[in-house]
C-alpha cells in the first residue's frame, strides 16, 4: 500500500513527466524559460493550483454530475487562478509582471485541466494531492531545466530573487563573455525545446536496447 | 495606434505561435498535414474575431460597472467555453459543410491558449472594440498562417531521413525554432519606418 502511494507521488518526476513525455501545457514552458526566477515563479503557480484543484475535484468527484463535469472543473481552476493572480500581485509584483498573461493562462494549462480529467476525478484525496505534488515537481524540473540552460548559455546569468543587498542575478563567467544571445530570445526556446525532446528520445531507446 | 500597426503586429512582429507562445499545443498537434492545419486555423481564427469582441463587452459593461475586474480570469474562460459550444450548434444548423470542415476542431479551441490569451490581451492594451475586433483577426490570421507554414514543413519532413531519436515531435520544434528566427526580421522598428505610430 505505502509503495502505491509513493508510486503516485513519483511517476510525475520522470516516467510520465508532463512536459516531456506526455507533452502538456507548453505554452507556459517556452514562454517563462528566459529567466530562472521566472520559471520558479510559473512552477509556485502551477503548484498552488494543481495542488488544490485536483484536492477539491477529487473530494467532489461523487457530487459533480457526469454531463457537466468539464465545466465544473473549469469554474474550480479559475477561481483558484484568480486567487493566485491576487495573492502574486499582492507579495511579489515582479514575478507577477514577468509572467504577465502566462498566470492568468494556467486556467488553459492542459496539464491541470489532464489531471483532474484523468486522476482526480477517479482516485482519493490523499492519492490525488500526491499526483499533484509530483506533477508539479516533475513540471517544475522540465521548466527549470530549460530555464537554466536559455539563460545560461543566452545571458550568460543565473536569475534568482533579490533578497536584500543582494541584486538576485548571478553572473557566470566564462558564459557572460561568450552569451549566445539566440537562445534567450523566442528562437532559442523552440530550439531548446526539441534538442532536449530528442536527447530524452535517444536516451530512452538507448535504454530499451539493453 | 492605426489598424494597419495591428494587423502588422499580430501577424508578423508578435506572431502568437512564433514569439509569444500562445497555442503551441494545436500547432504542435494538429499541424501533421496541412489541411487538417487550414481547418484548425480557420476555426481559431473565427473564435478568436468572435471572443475579442464579446469579451470586451462583458468587461466594459458588466465588470468594470459593478467593479469586478478581477474576475476577468473566470468570466472570460466561461464566456469563451460557452461562445465555441454556441458557435458549434449554430453553424451545424447554418452551413452544414462548414461544420463538416471545422467541426471537429471546435471543440478543441477552448483550451487553446491563444483565445483566452487574445481577450487578456486587448483588455491589457486598453484597445476599443474596433480595435480589440482588428487585433483578434491579426492574431488568428498568425497563428493560421504559422501553423499552415508548419503543416508543409512537416509534410515534406515525413519524406526525409530524420535520425530516429528527432523524429516526430523533437524535429518539429527544432524547425518551428527556425521559423520563429525568420520572424525575428520582423520588429517594432517596421512600424516606425512605416510610420504608422
Amino acid at each position: 500500500m505505502k509503495q502505491n502511494h509513493m508510486k503516485e507521488l513519483t511517476k510525475g518526476f520522470f516516467e510520465q513527466n508532463p512536459v516531456f513525455v506526455i507533452a502538456l501545457g507548453l505554452c507556459p514552458v517556452l514562454g517563462v524559460s528566459s529567466q530562472v526566477s521566472n520559471a520558479i515563479g510559473m512552477t509556485a503557480g502551477v503548484f498552488f493550483v494543481l495542488l488544490f484543484s485536483n484536492i477539491i475535484i477529487s473530494l467532489l468527484r461523487n457530487v459533480i454530475p457526469g454531463s457537466i463535469h468539464i465545466p465544473a472543473y473549469i469554474v474550480v481552476i479559475a477561481s483558484l487562478v484568480t486567487v493566485t493572480e491576487m495573492v502574486m500581485h499582492a507579495f511579489v509584483p515582479a514575478v507577477y509582471n514577468a509572467l504577465g498573461v502566462f498566470l492568468p493562462l494556467i486556467v488553459v494549462n492542459c496539464i491541470i485541466l489532464g489531471r483532474a480529467e484523468a486522476f482526480a476525478s477517479k482516485n482519493s484525496t490523499f492519492d490525488s494531492a500526491l499526483d499533484a505534488i509530483g506533477m508539479s515537481i516533475g513540471f517544475g524540473l522540465a521548466l527549470t531545466l530549460i530555464a537554466v540552460i536559455r539563460e545560461l548559455f543566452g545571458s550568460g546569468t543565473i536569475t534568482l530573487f533579490p533578497i536584500g543587498g543582494f541584486s538576485g542575478v548571478i553572473p557566470i563567467p566564462w558564459f557572460y563573455d561568450n552569451p549566445v544571445r539566440v537562445l534567450s530570445l523566442a528562437p532559442g526556446a523552440f530550439l531548446v525545446m526539441g534538442f532536449l525532446k530528442a536527447f530524452f528520445a535517444w536516451k530512452s531507446s538507448r535504454k530499451k536496447v539493453k | 495606434m492605426t489598424y494597419i500597426a495591428i494587423v502588422l503586429t499580430f501577424i508578423f512582429i508578435n506572431n502568437f505561435i512564433l514569439v509569444q507562445f500562445l497555442g503551441l499545443c494545436p500547432f504542435i498537434g494538429v499541424s501533421k498535414n496541412s489541411e487538417n492545419a487550414i481547418g484548425m486555423g480557420a476555426s481559431v481564427t473565427f473564435v478568436t474575431t468572435v471572443a475579442s469582441v464579446v469579451t470586451w463587452a462583458i468587461y466594459y459593461y458588466l465588470l468594470v460597472p459593478f467593479n469586478l475586474q478581477y474576475l476577468q480570469t473566470l468570466s472570460f474562460i466561461l464566456v469563451i467555453a460557452s461562445l465555441v459550444q454556441l458557435l458549434e450548434m449554430v453553424i451545424q444548423k447554418i452551413s452544414p459543410p462548414l461544420y463538416k470542415a471545422l467541426g471537429i476542431f471546435l471543440p478543441l479551441i477552448t483550451t487553446n491558449c491563444a483565445v483566452l490569451g487574445i481577450a487578456l490581451i486587448n483588455i491589457t492594451s486598453g484597445y476599443n472594440v474596433m480595435e480589440a475586433f482588428t487585433a483578434g483577426l491579426a492574431a488568428g490570421l498568425g497563428f493560421t498562417l504559422a501553423i499552415v507554414l508548419m503543416s508543409n514543413i512537416r509534410e515534406r519532413l515525413d519524406l526525409q531521413p530524420v535520425r530516429r531519436s528527432f523524429a516526430g515531435m523533437p524535429i518539429a520544434f527544432v524547425s518551428a525554432g527556425l521559423m520563429a528566427l525568420a520572424f525575428m526580421a520582423f520588429d517594432k522598428s517596421l512600424i516606425t519606418n512605416l510610420h504608422l505610430v
